[in-house]
């Protein structure tokens, strides 16, 4: 599967508490959760955000709350993937079992950036830059999650034991 | 196959008798937690997929804690919705208002967990419960609706990091203290995807309620889970709280670490985690005058009895400061209770505290304490993230009990060696 879309880069530790903070969890509405995506750590995240935008960052993204919320608001504002050095393990989890995918890559990245992700290949391509990554495959155990849409599904289907 | 700890009470659910980190398994499930913020979005997933049942409604816990007494509206309609569910699907362990308590001091509580479970919650500090020799880690909604569906969780095994604590901890000085310095040693993502195992002859010093300290706040550090050896003191504690009978699980002593941490519990002082990072710890020498607007004393971190023990012993015919707004919030009603017949409460309000009725409230950012932009606060909670508690141009700066206790009387971050007379 491919994904086209320009980058918009944030640094280490993004915690769950700026992905979606918590005055705004008395819904679990994942528009109203989009709308405030990002929103202190970049107030102006949701007017700049198109349909296919990926999120490049740090280590440790998504550190912090359990709250699957984050995730959703992310896939809901129209991001097609997260890129990160390294990813908070709940946050990792959340996005397999929800169908946001995510990559961990080391690369050089800059605001606006045309990025396309080969996720099947496992290549990156940064198309403004001419530089190329290659991201390690996930587990064949989820793979299958991934490939099943997601762990409920997965869970029906009895694809993992 | 030499295991960990925590490997073992992992082969101990999956039907194997080895394990070896890397390694990916559907485990079995002891306790499946949920809250009002994660349970909603948990019961749509459940509902979406078609499920009519629940594994064992025995093994389902639902607690309402973090916006409760519900703050607004939506709230109201959060709660409503896994009250409903609850009744529907007769999940007796469903804690409302009157009843409830701030989660993971409510579940070890009512004896909810023993040695050698495995439970997962939807809820990043369910790692709490490590303190009791159990498996426990924090995971998403749709896991929650996958394990209350199947009673399975998928979980990668973890390598472990072996903490060996020596030593006995000084005066005012706690397991808060103790777990602020691990993280201000190994950062914030220093054990991610791993355990964090605890051992040492320091460990039989530390109390049950440090040592839920120092569990809960092993996410902190990215943990999977923390978990302590199973000892006499565990052991009394299970039985005094009337939980299932433990299953004992130590490591084996030929166990691989993928790192090994000293350290001397008698060398430890008080440490205060500046914003907005957990890993941000300084001790006094590096604490200079520093403002605060508010205090907080509580959470699923420090709002046990004997946190609150400690900020009385500290407060008691002592004012707050002018000008500071002290919260004091009991984790669960029992140790409400508690601390009204052990004159505490009598403390607090004559010192000039506010006393709450237990709930996350403030440690969240969502109700009874909310900061605005510029202040202060020190609070004994786990997290000082941007906007944690407030307006995203405040501060959070994380303490042990005495040290809030303290900062309270002196307006400024303190400890109780600072305090006249
Ligand atoms: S007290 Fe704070 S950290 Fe603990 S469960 Fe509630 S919101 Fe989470």
């Amino acid at each position: 599967m491919q994904l086209t879309g320009n980058a918009l880069c944030y640094g280490d530790n993004v915690d769950t508490d700026v992905i979606i903070p918590a005055r705004y969890l008395n819904t679990s509405d994942p528009k109203e959760l989009a709308a405030h995506c990002m929103e202190d750590i970049d107030p102006n995240f949701h007017q700049k955000v198109k349909l296919g935008d990926i999120i490049a960052a740090g280590s440790n993204f998504g550190c912090g709350s359990s709250r699957e919320h984050a995730p959703l608001a992310i896939k809901t504002a129209g991001v097609s993937c997260v890129v990160a050095k390294s990813f908070a393990r709940i946050f990792y989890r959340n996005a397999i079992n929800i169908g946001l995918p995510i990559i961990v890559c080391d690369g050089n990245f800059s605001d606006g950036d045309t990025l396309t992700v080969d996720l099947t290949a496992g290549t990156l391509q940064n198309k403004t830059t001419g530089e190329n990554y290659t991201f390690p495959p996930f587990p064949e155990f989820l793979q299958k999650i991934i490939t099943a849409g997601g762990l409920m599904n997965a869970m029906a289907g009895g694809d993992i034991a | 196959m030499p295991m960990t700890m925590t490997q073992k009470i992992l082969a101990a659910h999956c039907g194997r008798d080895t394990l070896a980190a890397g390694y990916m398994i559907l485990a079995d499930t002891d306790l499946v937690l949920g809250n009002d913020i994660t349970s909603p979005v948990a019961i749509n997933e459940f509902q979406k997929a078609g499920c009519d049942c629940v594994f064992d409604c025995g093994k389902i816990a639902l607690v309402m804690d973090h916006f409760t007494p519900n703050k607004d509206i939506k709230a109201a309609k959060q709660t409503k919705k896994v009250r409903e569910f609850a009744s529907d699907k007769g999940i007796p362990n469903y804690f409302d208002v009157g009843e409830m308590g701030v989660e993971h001091a409510l579940l070890p509580e009512r004896g909810m967990v023993t040695a050698g479970d495995l439970v997962i919650g939807a809820d990043s500090h369910t790692c709490t419960y490590g303190a009791l020799g159990a498996f426990s880690s924090g995971v998403g909604s749709t896991d929650m609706a996958a394990a209350m569906a199947y009673g399975k969780v998928w979980l990668r095994v973890p390598s472990a990091i072996q903490v060996r604590l020596t030593g006995k901890l000084q005066k005012h000085v706690s397991g808060k203290d103790v777990v602020l310095h691990l993280i201000k040693l190994i950062g914030v993502d220093g054990a991610l995807y791993e355990s964090l195992e605890f051992t040492g002859e320091g460990v039989a010093a530390l109390t049950m309620d440090d040592r839920l300290c120092i569990c809960n706040m092993a996410i902190e550090a990215g943990a999977k889970n923390g978990i302590f050896p199973v000892d006499d003191k565990t052991l009394a504690f299970l039985s005094d709280v009337g939980a299932k009978t433990p299953r004992v699980f130590a490591a084996d002593v030929d166990a691989a670490y993928s790192r090994v941490i000293d350290i001397d519990l008698s060398t430890l002082e008080s440490v205060v985690a500046f914003p907005h990072l957990p890993e941000n710890g300084k001790t006094f020498d590096e604490i200079g005058d520093v403002k605060i607007d508010q205090v907080v004393v509580g959470s699923c971190t420090n709002g046990r009895i004997s946190d609150l023990r400690e900020a009385a012993e500290i407060l008691k015919g002592r004012k707050v400061a002018k000008g500071v707004r002290a919260l004091i919030i009991p984790a669960t009603q029992k140790i409400w209770l508690q601390a009204v017949k052990e004159g505490l409460m009598e403390i607090f309000v004559d010192a000039g505290c506010a006393v709450s009725t237990p709930t996350c409230g403030p440690c969240l950012g969502g109700h009874m304490g909310i900061l605005a932009k510029g202040e202060r606060c020190v609070a004994t909670t786990n997290r000082n993230f941007v906007g944690r508690m407030g307006d995203p141009q405040s501060e959070v700066y994380l303490a042990s009990p005495a040290v809030a206790a303290a900062s309270a009387v002196m307006g400024k971050i303190a400890r109780p060696s600072m305090l006249k007379d």
